[in-house]
């Protein structure tokens, strides 16, 4: 049985100057549930999460977390939620354990929460280590620590993990998993990896332009859509094959920036894959690489804007 | 208990912002180790004693001419039959040149300007002369600040030069007619106006710079998304730069008083009300230029808009009054200036308590002003 929205955003406008930033949103969050905002930079997930987070104020809508709008309710409402903005830097000449007292005193905490947050970020061989001495993944991780110290009943992560190395992105993961694992605190956070919304949250809301195009689970997403697999070939001799391949009928080939690789989406791989290879092979054309693999959200993207999600 | 828990916050928020600073290995330099390295060079460079070269203003009345016309007291005729004359430039008033040699303490030379009182007195309020000299009722009159010990030098010089030389003839024909201006040695005006210079510079580049370094970085934003107080953070601020100032500015008078015996003339509570004053006028003006940008480079222009024209005007170096008249009743009223001059009435003149109240309070005043402005504008995100 659904409770009652741990957050609630209904008909969500934000605009600068001329940009339409965030343009009729709506949605609901409940109690232990983990929502990704996807979509490419520039979406409108910043600006969302911020109007989330207090920091911003609608221009038109309203957001209630567990109920509350934040004017009036600041106080309260810090208590409950913990976050991580895109990007913060932190005092550099302080050290780990000193930017964690810090903000536990902020929360009113002593020192054994301030430990046991070491413990789960991973940081107890740098607690005396200045800031400025951390690597941008164990920043990241001080920041989502920060974030833990108050056992948020909502947490807000605005992409936690770019422009970090895949190790360190995994590592991220690994105590955001440990963390839905072991407790009911709901989770927004925004990306434009796909596979850290995939690993992450049961629910993705796609983004592009202020406006969300679709939401759901992934295989909820991605079963809407009859084109189920996907394969990506390059050719040898890319100027010949365009004209050659680009004629034959059934097939709808998505040609890469280059003109040398093309994607080619098929509802029936079983009986088109072998059509595609004679094709080929009728034409003399020789394959440098060819891939199959089930459709991604990246292609749900590229299908519904043209756009890929990193561009 | 609850308040013992909000008060941890206050002190891990001083402990912080005091970390903070004292982990900067500049901070030190351009906070501490600076103004010792300017007071010892500035110091050693305008207090030396050698070559001297003063001005004095004599004035030429009606009075005087007709008087001496029949009388040996003459500044002006002694002058024609002693000094050199300078040739004139433009329309500029006779000038004549006195050398008095010593072999031992260095020669002293005197230019003597013949100008009305009016002029003289601007003259002297400029810092460009030290003693006036004047013929009344058949007497020298020398017109200085007692409190001035280069005046008194120049007086005692030309006094025996006077006396020696035949004008006056006689006992008492001559008079000394005391004046309260500014000025003693070099290093006793320059230590007041660094330590002013530093609470500004301290304040305006360590609050104001780094409150918008803070809000560049996002940090403001991280820390207003906590329950934490927004005005335990600006008194954390304002306590640890008050603490650093203090530090700094002991540190410098203890250098100054070990090198060159500089001391308090006046009223230790006055000074610390004064200092505390400067602290939270300058303090004020750090949060009000800080409220808004979160832009470093803009803040080092707001920053530097506010500090330079101080650091001219204000006298830190030397006197305002070399600047026009009509400028300085604004100067003296710069917040540096009120700060400056308040420090040094005490070093050097010797002030009280309780005139050490006024220049406090508006400086208190300026204070309040900008922090409930800052304030009301401040922009945390």
């Amino acid at each position: 049985m659904k409770t009652s929205p741990v957050i609630e955003v209904k008909n969500v406008c934000k605009s600068f100057k001329n940009v339409q930033a965030v343009n009729g949103v709506d949605f609901q969050i409940f109690k232990g549930q983990s929502v990704a905002l996807l979509g490419p930079n520039g979406a409108g997930k910043t600006t969302l999460m911020e109007m989330i987070e207090g920091i911003q104020k609608p221009d038109n809508g309203d957001i209630l977390i567990m109920g509350r709008k934040w004017k009036g309710n600041e106080r309260q409402l810090h208590q409950m939620i913990g976050l991580s903005l895109q990007e913060t830097h932190f005092i550099d000449r302080l050290t780990v354990s000193e930017t964690l007292k810090l903000f536990a005193s902020f929360y009113k905490l002593g020192k054994q929460r301030v430990n046991e947050i070491i413990q789960i970020i991973g940081l107890a061989e740098k607690t005396r280590s200045y800031v400025v001495n951390l690597s941008g993944g164990q920043r990241q991780r001080l920041a989502l620590g920060i974030a833990l110290l108050n056992d948020p009943k909502i947490l807000l992560l605005d992409e936690p993990t770019t422009g970090l190395d895949p190790n360190a992105r995994r590592e991220i993961w690994s105590i955001l998993q440990h963390l839905k694992k072991h407790s009911q605190t709901s989770l927004i956070l925004t990306t434009h990896y796909m596979e850290e919304a995939e690993q992450l949250c049961e629910r993705i809301i796609i983004i592009d332009k202020g406006q969300i195009l679709k939401q759901g689970s992934l295989e909820e997403l991605l079963k809407e859509d009859n084109d189920e697999k996907i394969i990506e070939f390059a050719l040898d001799e890319p100027n010949l094959a365009i004209e050659r391949v680009s004629n034959p009928s059934g097939f709808h080939i998505q040609w890469g920036a280059n003109r040398d690789k093309g994607i080619i989406a098929l509802n029936q791989i079983e009986r088109q894959l072998p059509e595609f290879l004679t094709l080929l092979n009728q034409n003399n054309l020789r394959l440098r690489h060819l891939e199959c693999r089930r459709k991604t959200l990246d292609d749900l993207f590229t299908t519904m804007t043209g756009r890929r999600l990193h561009e | 208990m609850n308040k013992l828990i909000q008060q941890k916050q206050l002190i891990q928020l001083i402990s912080a912002h005091f970390k903070e600073i004292i982990r900067h290995p500049a901070v030190i330099f351009w906070g501490i180790i600076f103004p010792i390295l300017m007071a010892l060079g500035l110091g050693i460079a305008f207090t030396r004693q050698t070559g001297i070269v003063r001005h004095v203003a004599v004035i030429e009345n009606d009075q005087a001419v007709t008087e001496n016309a029949n009388n040996k007291l003459s500044i002006h005729a002694f002058l024609e039959k002693h000094a050199d004359k300078i040739k004139p430039v433009g329309s500029k008033p006779q000038l004549y040149k006195l050398t008095l040699a010593n072999e031992k303490l260095g020669d002293t030379t005197f230019i003597f300007e013949k100008t009305t009182w009016h002029h003289a007195m601007i003259l002297l309020k400029r810092g460009n002369l030290s003693i006036i000299m004047d013929e009344k009722n058949n007497r020298i009159e020398y017109h200085f600040d007692p409190l001035n010990t280069d005046a008194h030098f120049s007086y005692l010089k030309l006094s025996k030069f006077f006396t020696q030389n035949g004008t006056p003839v006689e006992e008492n024909l001559e008079s000394v007619q005391p004046l309260t201006v500014h000025g003693t040695r070099y290093i006793d005006f320059l230590v007041p106006g660094l330590m002013a210079m530093g609470v500004m510079m301290s304040c305006m580049w360590g609050m104001s710079y780094g409150m918008i370094d803070k809000r560049s970085k996002k940090l403001l934003r991280r820390m207003v998304a906590t329950p934490m107080k927004k005005s335990y953070f600006l008194i954390s601020l304002m306590t640890v730069r008050i603490a650093m100032n203090l530090i700094e500015s002991a540190l410098l008078f203890l250098f100054a008083w070990l090198v060159f015996h500089i001391t308090i003339e006046g009223s230790l509570a006055g000074l610390f009300t004064i200092f505390i004053a400067g602290n939270i006028a300058f303090g004020g003006i750090a949060i009000f230029i800080s409220c808004r940008t979160s832009n470093t480079e803009i803040g080092n222009g707001l920053v530097n808009a506010v500090v330079m024209p101080m650091m001219v005007l204000s006298g830190v170096f030397f006197s305002y009054y070399n600047f026009p008249d009509w400028s300085i009743p604004f100067i003296q009223k710069l917040p540096l200036t009120l700060l400056a001059d308040g420090l040094r009435s005490i070093f050097i003149e010797g002030a009280g308590f309780t005139e050490a109240i006024l220049p406090a309070a508006i400086l208190l005043s300026i204070g309040i002003f900008f922090f409930s402005a800052g304030l009301k504008f401040f922009k945390w995100h």
